[in-house]
């Protein structure tokens, strides 16, 4: 698997996303400056990583989601590319539009920093086929501002189109309907505020977020 | 041209920045207050040919980075 995990000031798990990628399945990884306007060809994956890009100034992920760099991942996902936000990078892409919605403060106005337990909703995407029948994962969650956001009719859409990939057990953030993660219509684009690139082996207290890599190889290896 | 835009969360959209403030104004005593919104001013020269023009290009603004008109609406004010 080729991949690349941009880079934005103020990234701060753009190094777990590629040892994530290189751990699990063995991908290259290149890492992408926000600044360039064009990304390495054949790529199969495209990680937005978190962080505090642009020091959440304004609101989080606004000015990243006008970087360069942003308009060719616009491109590479129409062209069918998959993308992978985490936490700082879901509100990168909802700020984009690539994704619905957007990710308000957290509801106690607390930073929420834990291991976190979600339930998978869509396994039949190309980021989630390889949890088989596992009901529920852990991952860790840090974030102030994961609060997904959308109003009555987007959030009917995304509902009924199955685009909630994992909900909370235990909502840690107020998030409409307990989601935190969803995967735009057309099942290329996924945002999630938990963290697989930090759930991705034993060592980390869970590997409940190799999986999500598994698949994606799996999904290629189909096309 | 002095430009000001305001931005706040839309009604309906959970402020809690509002609710804290609101929560520690009535623990001063200010029980008569509700319906606190926490928003954000930002103030700008901006060359423009004339007011209409500028309000043109502010909501341009805001429409592209100052709001996510998802969650908050503006208002543009020029002098």
């Amino acid at each position: 698997m080729k991949a690349a995990v941009l880079v934005f000031p103020g990234s701060n798990c753009d190094r777990d996303c590629k040892t994530a990628v290189e751990t699990t399945v063995g991908g290259s990884v290149e890492m992408v400056w926000h600044q360039e306007s064009t990304l390495p060809a054949g790529l199969d994956l495209i990680v937005v990583p978190g962080g505090f890009s642009y020091g959440d100034y304004l609101r989080c992920g606004a000015m990243a989601s006008l970087s360069p760099v942003m308009a060719a991942v616009r491109a590479e996902a129409e062209r069918g590319v998959s993308v992978l936000g985490i936490c700082n990078g879901f509100q990168i892409l909802c700020e984009s539009g690539l994704l619905p919605g957007a990710l308000l403060r957290n509801a106690k106005l607390k930073y929420v920093c834990k291991p976190i337990e979600l339930t998978i909703e869509n396994r039949k995407t190309r980021f989630t086929s390889a949890y088989g029948n596992q009901q529920t994962v852990w991952m860790t969650q840090g974030n102030g501002d994961g609060n997904f956001f959308a109003d009555a009719d987007t959030l009917k859409a995304i509902e009924d189109n199955d685009q909630v990939v994992f909900r909370y057990v235990e909502n840690p953030n107020g998030s409409v309907n307990d989601i935190a993660g969803i995967i735009n219509k057309a099942g290329n684009v996924l945002g999630m505020m938990p963290h697989p690139d930090r759930a991705f082996e034993p060592a980390l207290g869970s590997a409940d977020g190799a999986p999500m890599f598994h698949s994606l190889v799996a999904a290629l290896q189909v096309a | 041209m002095k430009a000001k835009v305001h931005v706040f969360l839309k009604p309906g959209v959970l402020d809690v920045q509002g609710k804290a403030v609101e929560g520690a104004l009535h623990g001063l005593g200010w029980d008569g207050v509700s319906n606190v919104r926490v928003g954000k001013v930002l103030e700008f020269d901006l060359k423009a040919a004339s007011e209409d023009e500028a309000k043109t290009e502010l909501k341009a603004m805001c429409d592209k980075l100052l709001a996510n008109t998802v969650i908050e609406s503006y208002k543009v004010e020029v002098a």
